[in-house]
């Protein structure tokens, strides 16, 4: 118990510190760790998550965090008050590295924004995390997300046409994400997914 | 104090998909109703809070309580932008928790899935475009996402890895790299 706690106050304290890039630079952060490095979650679980984090009020970061918190460790087992617990301290990790760096760098930050070694940080920074994003996306085309062939053709080839309606509905028609997200729900029930 | 609190709760409850969307609100309630910092420190601010690692209204929340009322005025914005995501997500996730098994909710999540993962992709290309990649830097994104993908490597390293890099191949291996 104890140690999962402290596991999950490390993990979201260093996705803090180290959470450049916004908040789907930090999905992908948070799923490296979560899934992929401690498995207290499957991507499916996962991508429910996001799918939640995405349609509530509040920054994703926030959101996400408190969420998996909670996920964490009633996956593993404990009741859901202790879940909260989770949630909390997910939640402060996650937010306390920017407190004290604002605190320390907001004298200074403004200053030097232009200086040439933060410029040559972020220029090494700002490709990275677009590789970043990449990845996420990728590591979630799987099948537990999206079914296979041999698996389930149906929900696979659905599934396939869901994402290109959400893809080029965003890109092409602008519908928000919340819109998207509620109708493909729908599908799923309707469509018997 | 409590002002402070109660714009930035505000303001976090009633924003949904990411701190983006939170600047229109932020700029009407802070800059025009306010009037705590003027437009152009806003622009500053967002500019400074893109910057720094961390949750970006919550990094912009704790700037501008830090400079109405110092410390305790950036403890209770902060606390004001993350308190409704933190009560919100605790109820659907004790509640959803009753419901997982259930077969409607569990076909709706099926039929999200793969929408999120759109939404997910769709950011790589606007972020590309800010990003300004070319065919010099292009592989930059590419082994970082093969990394991370195929290799297992952590994106915490990478992000590490790549800001060290920029460093060290700007001021030690070319003068006039951008």
């Amino acid at each position: 118990m104890i140690t999962i706690l402290l596991q999950l106050f490390w993990t979201f304290f260093l996705i803090g510190l180290f959470g450049f890039g916004g908040g789907y630079a930090m999905i992908s952060m948070i799923q490296g760790e979560v899934v992929g490095h401690y498995h207290w979650m499957t991507m499916g679980q996962f991508t429910d998550i996001v799918a939640v984090s995405q349609s509530t009020p509040g920054p994703i970061g926030i959101n996400s965090a408190t969420y998996v918190g909670y996920t964490a460790l009633v996956n593993a087992g404990y009741a859901p008050y202790w879940g909260i617990l989770g949630s909390f301290l997910a939640t402060f990790a996650v937010v306390l590295p920017s407190f004290i760096l604002m605190l320390l760098i907001s004298k200074f930050l403004m200053k030097y924004r232009n200086h040439s070694s933060v410029e040559n940080v972020f220029s090494g920074l700002r490709p990275a995390v677009v590789g970043l994003l990449a990845a996420a996306a990728l590591l979630l085309m799987n099948s537990e997300n999206f079914s296979s062939m041999a698996e389930n053709p149906w929900r696979f080839c659905l599934s396939i046409f869901l994402f290109l309606f959400a893809f080029i509905g965003q890109k092409v028609y602008r519908l928000g994400p919340i819109l998207i997200i509620v109708l493909c729900g729908i599908a799923g029930i309707i469509l018997g997914l | 104090m409590f002002e402070l609190f109660k714009t930035f709760f505000q303001i976090g409850f009633f924003t949904i998909g990411g701190g983006y969307a939170m600047i229109p609100l932020i700029e009407q309630k802070v800059v025009d109703e306010k009037q705590w910092v003027s437009h152009d420190d806003l622009l500053d601010l967002i500019a400074v809070a893109q910057s720094c690692p961390g949750i970006f209204a919550v990094n912009i929340s704790i700037f501008i309580g830090l400079k109405q009322k110092g410390n305790k005025g950036a403890f209770f914005s902060a606390l004001g932008t993350c308190l409704p995501s933190f009560l919100c997500i605790l109820a659907i996730a004790l509640v959803f928790q009753q419901f997982r098994e259930n077969v409607y909710v569990e076909h709706f999540f099926h039929g999200i899935r793969p929408a999120v993962v759109a939404l997910i992709a769709l950011p790589v290309f606007r972020m590309a475009k800010s990003a300004k990649i070319n065919r010099y830097n292009v592989w930059i994104p590419i082994v970082a996402a093969f990394l991370i993908w195929m290799m297992g490597v952590s994106p915490i390293f990478v992000v590490l890895a790549a800001g060290v890099s920029g460093y060290v191949y700007g001021k030690y291996l070319k003068e006039d790299f951008v």
